[in-house]
């Protein structure tokens, strides 16, 4: 498994290339990138900053559990900080399985659990002033006002 | 023990990080409340020593408790 927090570009194309193996029917890939608004606010660029040594470990035990869970046979989860611009990659998730079912299955629970469970946070940019995102809350097992 | 902020909270606080007298027998709880702004800190977790904590969990001298604001979700 490829887990890693960078500073520098996400280079997709290779990574994707690295994870292929013979015994492979499928490789799913998410490429989460910087989009240009946020509900019609013209975004400049996000600023991503993270709970490092946390981040990775949680990351971690995800790649773990969609392994366990779904049957892939392998996957790599990269995620990017600092600044980013528009069309840049902040995060790539990708899963190598044998069949298409299970790696596009596993590939949608890591992102929507990375985004509600991984510490790490953006803010963005605009033409006319800077906040951080809403983000997610965080499930009830997380923070008691969870779903408040 | 030493306390991290981030995100929104370490803007408005103005700090990242601060060293907290608790009690002996203090919990995550007692973390929370010395900033008073109980909805707020619904939304929070806590981390300990970089695992998800509960609000009952008790704290031990040389603790790495993170106060985390809810995470950069993104609209689905």
């Amino acid at each position: 498994m490829r887990i890693e927090i960078v500073d520098a570009p996400i280079v997709a194309d290779e990574i994707v290339a690295a994870m292929k193996a013979g015994s492979d029917g499928a490789v799913c890939v998410f490429d989460g990138i910087v989009r240009d608004n946020t509900r019609g606010r013209k975004t400049l660029h996000l600023d991503y900053e993270a709970y490092r040594e946390m981040a990775l470990a949680q990351m971690n035990a995800l790649a773990v559990e969609a392994v366990e869970r779904f049957g892939v046979r392998d996957v790599a989860l990269v995620h990017r900080l600092g600044r980013l611009l528009v069309g840049e990659t902040s995060v790539l998730i990708v899963v190598a399985s044998a069949h298409r079912g299970a790696a596009f299955d596993a590939c949608r629970w890591l992102i929507d659990t990375l985004k509600k469970t991984v510490p790490i946070w953006k803010k963005e940019q605009f033409v006319d002033g800077a906040v951080w995102a809403d983000g997610e809350p965080f499930p009830e097992e997380i923070a008691p006002g969870g779903r408040v | 023990m030493r306390v991290l902020y981030f995100g929104v909270l370490k803007e408005t606080l103005g700090r990242e990080s601060e060293m907290v007298d608790l009690a002996e027998g203090a919990c995550v709880a007692d973390v929370l409340a010395r900033f008073g702004n109980e909805e707020q800190m619904r939304s929070i977790a806590v981390a300990v020593n970089h695992e998800y904590a509960r609000r009952e969990d008790v704290l031990r001298d040389g603790d790495e408790v993170a106060l985390l604001p809810p995470v950069s979700g993104g609209v689905r």
